[in-house]
């Protein structure tokens, strides 16, 4: 489903990815670990097309070379990313901005648009799944949305869009344990085998409760280790630094 | 990057004009062609004599200056003050006797005039160069002792009505385009609401300028009787000229004791081509008095179109306990220029005003909100609120904010906020993130701005003005 090669990626002549490489198939749930500043959200970023980077190498999606193409298509295509720190914006009620976002991404694969009624029933159903509160839906896009409600909301979005590649920047960073339960539930009851995960985390925390087949180190910009599951114990215990 | 939906060149899509021959005043501005209009309109003779009377004030007056946006000497001599569809010279009765092209105008426009399309309960007067074509829904409105017609009608049927109140809130010598109004003023409508009586339905009145060399003055007085409520709409377009053309309205609102008025206007005029040439000069004065006790007046603006935009719907709160409300949309996108806002003039005890004003500037444009709040002395308790946030996109337009604050009273308050912002790069990295485009990202983001003004539309026009915004804004961000 995505193949990364040979990824370089600079900010201001600054090299921030060196030759990545990375292989994400159908099914699959990929843990990237690393310290700070090792290029993580840099990863997640350049994967959802988001401009400012310069780009060597080549990524693949669905065989596809998505180098040049733009955040929307990349989005419409299937790519979700779940934000590490979503954006407000006020104004623009939750649900309607839900509904456009669907509609957008059904218009642009020639499906039909859903009307208000029926998007309401899905939504509602969706948000009952995660244990969300229907009022949460009227509300102004994250707009006085406590750290735990915007990242449920990201979950929420990536249900009901149903994308096949979801990367999840952070998502468990500031989460309490009771919202990081509704998260991981998020994921897991949305694991399927033609759907993949790219869970970027600093910490084993989440791992406790999404299972990764594989977990990469990434560290000054390159996937110094991949292993299984039990990496992620291992890191906990030693940490990065004899990586 | 790519993005193939981006649609740069949008064009205005009002922008067509009507081929039907029509009668004209004499050009240019004299006594002659004032003569020519008030007896075209056969008006008893203390209407031309008001008419003159401005017109010898006018003659002393200077054409302001102290705006903004700076726009070349326009030649007065040298238009048209009066323009008619010769069909209609002699008032059509009914809907019947309307010349089908007028119609067709107006279906192309979406302003339902013919009788199978009045399903949506919203009364039309529509107002075609220089005179008004048709008002439906009217026997309906009579039966409940509603008057809204023409302004010429008005003159000649209920003459003491418009005696009385004419000029009441924009005097005759008030400044140099409202004068000129008054002695040129050609159509416009007129709303009586009688006592204890709420107006069963949206009163709406569609503008539409379609000759050339043609300046459009029309008049607008709505009047509500104690314990009454009306909510009025009013919408323009004009064709695409390479000219300029001067559209100089005045509006006059007065409401009496517990009445209540709520006006809202979604202008749309030709704003001229990406290159800024050629569109209209829309410098029009609004003013509504809240004679009596409990009264209100609301506007509410949504201003997309004009080269020029230079207004400020304003409220005189003299009545005890009344209610001035003012918000506004002004979109400036190429080279559009806007310089708006409001006066809201406390003289009752306990006024209270609120003015909410979202500006938004893209391409070259420049957008000025200008307002006044002025507590009087005997203004005691008063309160005013406002709040002014201006939006840019790109960085070569402009956003400027002048409040002029007078307060002389020590019971009363006055609060003010404003805020400038950049359109948010993260904001619509987020919504292209989820599948939107840029100017879907642009539509939802600038519609929450504006959201709160958007809200006060009726809920008819709110889906309409929506759209506009969007419109208005396509190819503003590359």
């Amino acid at each position: 489903m995505l193949n990364i090669k040979n990824l370089k990626v600079s900010v201001e002549n600054k090299l921030i990815l060196n030759d990545l490489n990375l292989k994400i198939n159908p099914g699959e749930v990929h843990a990237i670990m690393g310290p700070n500043g090792s290029g993580k959200s840099t990863l997640a970023n350049v994967l959802s097309g988001k401009k400012g980077y310069e780009i060597q190498g080549e990524i693949l999606f669905d065989e596809l070379n998505i180098n040049d193409i733009s955040v929307e298509e990349r989005a419409q295509k299937g790519i979700f990313l779940a934000f590490q720190y979503p954006v407000e914006i006020p104004g623009v009620n939750t649900n309607v901005f839900l509904r456009t976002s669907l509609n957008s991404i059904r218009k642009s694969k020639g499906e039909k648009e859903l009307d208000t009624l029926t998007f309401l029933k899905l939504i509602k159903e969706k948000a009952k799944e995660l244990g969300i509160d229907e009022k949460f839906l009227s509300r102004q896009l994250n707009v006085g949305f406590s750290g735990g409600e915007k990242k449920k909301n990201e979950i929420l979005q990536m249900k009901l869009l149903q994308p096949k590649l979801s990367i999840l920047d952070e998502t468990d960073s500031g989460l309490d344990i009771d919202a990081l339960k509704i998260v991981a539930d998020g994921v897991n009851s949305y694991k399927k085998k033609d759907n993949a995960f790219l869970i970027i985390t600093h910490y084993q925390r989440l791992l406790d409760y999404i299972k990764p087949d594989f977990i990469h180190v990434l560290s000054k910009g390159k996937i110094v280790k991949t292993g299984s599951a039990e990496l992620a114990l291992e890191l906990e215990k030693s940490g990065y630094k004899n990586l | 990057m790519k993005n193939q939906n981006l649609n740069i060149n949008q064009e205005y899509k009002y922008g067509f004009t009507t081929d039907i021959e029509s009668i004209k005043a004499p050009k240019g501005l004299s006594e002659e062609s004032i003569k020519f209009i008030s007896n075209i309109k056969k008006e008893p003779s203390w209407m031309l004599d008001w008419r003159l009377k401005a017109f010898k004030r006018l003659k002393t007056l200077k054409e302001p200056n102290w705006q903004k946006p700076k726009y070349p000497k326009i030649d007065y001599q040298d238009l048209y003050y009066y323009s008619a569809p010769k069909s209609s010279s002699n008032k059509p009765k009914s809907l019947d006797e309307i010349d089908p092209k007028i119609i067709e105008t107006y279906k192309k426009l979406g302003i339902p005039l013919v009788e199978q399309q009045r399903l949506n309960g919203i009364a039309v007067d529509a107002v075609f160069d220089s005179v008004s074509v048709a008002t439906t829904f009217k026997e309906e409105l009579t039966k409940k002792g509603i008057i809204f017609c023409s302004i010429s009608e008005a003159i000649q049927k209920h003459p003491e009505l418009v005696k009385k109140y004419i000029g009441s809130v924009i005097p005759l010598s008030d400044h140099y385009f409202a004068t000129l109004n008054s002695a040129v003023f050609t159509d416009g409508s007129f709303v009586y609401i009688p006592p204890n009586t709420r107006c069963p339905m949206e009163l709406s009145t569609y503008f539409r300028i379609n000759a050339s060399e043609t300046g459009q003055f029309e008049r607008t007085l709505i009047i509500a009787d104690k314990g009454s409520y009306v909510s009025y709409l009013e919408g323009c377009t004009a064709p695409m000229r390479d000219e300029n053309q001067l559209h100089a309205a005045n509006v006059e609102l007065i409401a009496l004791d517990d009445a209540e008025i709520k006006y809202s206007t979604v202008q749309n005029w030709y704003p001229g081509d990406k290159d800024g040439v050629g569109g209209i000069y829309n410098f029009v004065t609004k003013r509504g008095i809240c004679k009596g006790k409990n009264s209100k007046i609301s506007w509410t603006q949504v201003e997309t179109g004009s080269a020029i935009t230079w207004k400020y719907p304003s409220c005189i709160l003299q009545g005890d306990n009344s209610v001035g409300e003012f918000y506004s949309i002004a979109i400036t996108n190429n080279h559009q220029k806007a310089d708006t806002g409001t006066k809201m003039i406390h003289l009752g005890k306990n006024t209270k005003s609120k003015i909410i004003s979202k500006g938004i500037s893209a391409g070259f444009a420049d957008n000025t909100y200008r307002g006044l709040v002025d507590i009087n002395e005997k203004a005691t308790n008063s309160r005013n609120y406002t709040q002014c946030d201006s939006l840019l996109m790109g960085n070569k337009c402009g956003a400027h904010t002048v409040p002029y604050i007078k307060n002389k009273n020590s019971t009363s308050t006055i609060e003010h906020e404003a805020t400038t912002t950049k359109i948010n790069e993260e904001q619509l990295y987020y919504c292209n993130q989820r599948g939107l485009d840029q100017e879907e990202a642009v539509s939802l983001i600038v519609n929450g701005f504006c959201k709160e003004v958007l809200q006060q539309l009726p809920m008819e026009f709110a889906v309409e003005a929506q759209k506009l915004v969007a419109i208005s804004l396509e190819g503003s961000v590359g």
